[in-house]
């Protein structure tokens, strides 16, 4: 008797260490940012683009790079909704056979895999192709590949999860496949769904590697989709490159940004789908 | 009233034989009990009936059945319209994933019904002896109610037939996923009922209830087996015996024997019948 509590206790403990460890990292990552990066944040880093000096660290901010992230991440999580969403609809069981649900999901896992730079190079290669030079839309197209095999995967994980007995009420009631995959699985795996966007959407902010080459970088704020655009992974990057530290401290202040943004957005989305999530079936 | 039949029935999920050459003709406006030990094939015949058992894996069926003459096997069958025409409840009732009015529009929308449908099927109800406290808007609708009215008016004679309207006139744009189970099983029956089925079927419709909801469900059946063809499945004898008009005995996938209820509880032919009547075997 006294083997096995001793067996629970350990075992709580483990457990207990590792949620430990796990929320130590997180917070000694908002720290190093926020101790480091706080003091050159200021409204004018957020609202104003780099002015001359700016390498040095004299004045401007980061403006390019904060709308030109935020571009990028919507115009890629716009274009990976548009392919991920049927995706994860069509796998379904009653559209799609085991064999080819099987393959598609296996192959959504490598390219959840796939280092980003693949993907850049990849999008590279078809901007040639097209004659595209570095551009906010080179940025997105490769951003939207970053993002589709997570969101494609998260998402086809919440539609599976419908119960069959909720869409059998609904075939039992003489609905089609389309009618119940509309009215009934949507509704129900939409708090799913929209974490599905929102875990793609963080990954794809944050992402240097796969628009570097395809969005390349600029000090102003791109007018159209053919113009090159400013990222704040890449503005993190070249800043912390340099051997300034004042500049240096500039980097920790855009990762702060960056992790605000990714903060806000996480916010928003949960209070929405919270909105959404009031008809969901246990 | 339709006619159901069953010829030579069998049906095989991979390689275990779920049922074996079940013939039988279900009585016509009558409720007919199918009972037997768990896993003797009740609920896949109640599901051959409406073809929900098509949604399981790698299921074969052999034979034929027919509803009005027609093999709803048959490859050229219209599956939507059999099962428009063949209400479901199942074993644990699933609200659809929205508010408890739109649970009800729901069977009338996907059906495309019309304005005049609509009013012409309020008209059928409004002659039920069973509804008799409808709100007085029921009595005046014409042609020239407007047609999100007659919506609510059908909304409210169907909930009224399921015996939840007093319960839930208040709150019908709330989500469905709020009504005690009891209500919600209630909520199932309104809502098949309003794609005017003829035929209603129950997979254990009172399993998951407490007694006074399992008791009002059985109150429903009562009155609704006047108009509809009604075949609940239930693994709780005393059950059959309360409501039953006619009783299948299943054992091993086999149909042992069958009969109106009297007969076959007080004078059972099979051996095997006569022990799980008898509470021997169960």
């Amino acid at each position: 008797m006294r083997v096995r509590r001793l067996e629970e206790a350990i075992f709580k403990g483990l457990m207990r260490a590792s949620l430990g460890l796990v929320l130590t990292v997180l917070v000694a990552i908002i720290a190093v940012v926020v101790a480091r990066g706080a003091s050159s944040l200021s409204l004018s880093m957020i609202l104003q683009t780099p002015k001359g000096g700016y390498y040095l660290g004299k004045e401007g901010g980061v403006a390019n790079a904060i709308v030109g992230s935020v571009y990028l991440a919507l115009g890629g999580s716009f274009l990976a909704i548009l392919l991920s969403l049927p995706t994860a609809l069509i796998l379904q069981k009653e559209y799609t056979g085991r064999r080819l649900a099987t393959i598609t999901r296996l192959s959504l896992d490598a390219l959840w895999g796939t280092p980003s730079i693949v993907y850049g190079a990849f999008g590279f290669v078809i901007m040639r192709y097209l004659g595209l030079s570095a551009s906010l839309l080179g940025g997105i197209l490769a951003l939207s590949l970053v993002m589709l095999p997570i969101m494609a995967r998260a998402m086809e994980e919440a539609v599976k999860m419908v119960p069959l007995q909720l869409k059998e009420i609904s075939y039992a009631m003489g609905a089609t496949r389309l009618e119940t995959t509309l009215s009934v699985v949507l509704r129900q795996a939409l708090p799913g769904i929209v974490t599905a966007v929102l875990l793609a959407f963080g990954r794809g902010i944050g992402d240097a590697a796969s628009i570097l080459f395809t969005a390349g970088y600029t000090d102003n704020i791109p007018r159209s989709l053919l113009d090159p655009a400013a990222s704040l992974p890449l503005a993190v990057f070249f800043q912390l490159g340099t051997p300034f530290p004042e500049v240096q401290r500039r980097a920790y202040a855009s990762a702060l940004i960056l992790l605000v943004i990714v903060l806000v957005a996480s916010l928003a989305a949960r209070l929405v789908s919270r909105r959404f999530a009031r008809h969901i079936i246990r | 009233m339709p006619h159901i039949s069953l010829r030579n029935l069998d049906v095989c999920y991979g390689r275990h034989h779920g049922l074996r050459e079940v013939t039988v003709d279900i009585p016509d406006g009558r409720l007919t009990a199918i009972i037997g030990p768990s896993g003797c094939g009740k609920t896949t015949l109640l599901k051959s009936l409406n073809r929900l058992i098509d949604l399981n894996d790698e299921v074969k069926v052999g034979g034929d059945v027919l509803i009005d003459g027609q093999n709803i096997y048959d490859p050229k069958a219209d599956v939507l319209a059999l099962r428009k025409k063949v209400g479901f409840l199942s074993q644990k009732p699933y609200p659809l994933p929205m508010s408890i009015y739109d649970n009800i529009a729901y069977g009338p929308r996907i059906h495309r019904m019309s304005q005049w449908q609509i009013l012409q099927q309020i008209e059928q109800l409004r002659q039920s002896p069973h509804l008799e406290q409808l709100s007085p808007q029921i009595e005046r609708a014409t042609t020239r109610t407007k047609r999100s009215d007659a919506t609510d008016l059908l909304v409210e004679c169907y909930l009224q037939m399921a015996g939840l309207w007093q319960e839930v006139k208040d709150r019908l744009h709330d989500p469905a996923a709020g009504l005690s189970v009891g209500q919600q099983q209630r909520l199932a029956l309104a809502r098949a009922l309003a794609v005017e089925p003829e035929v209603i079927l129950a997979d254990e419709p009172t399993s998951a209830l407490d007694p006074t909801s399992a008791q009002l469900i059985e109150q429903q059946f009562e009155f609704l087996k006047e108009q509809y063809t009604i075949v609940v499945v239930t693994h709780i004898l005393r059950q059959a015996r309360r409501i039953a008009d006619y009783v299948l005995f299943l054992y091993l996938g086999e149909l042992v024997e069958h009969g109106p209820a009297e007969q076959l509880f007080s004078a059972p032919a099979d051996p095997r019948t006569r022990a799980y009547v008898l509470g021997d075997i169960s």
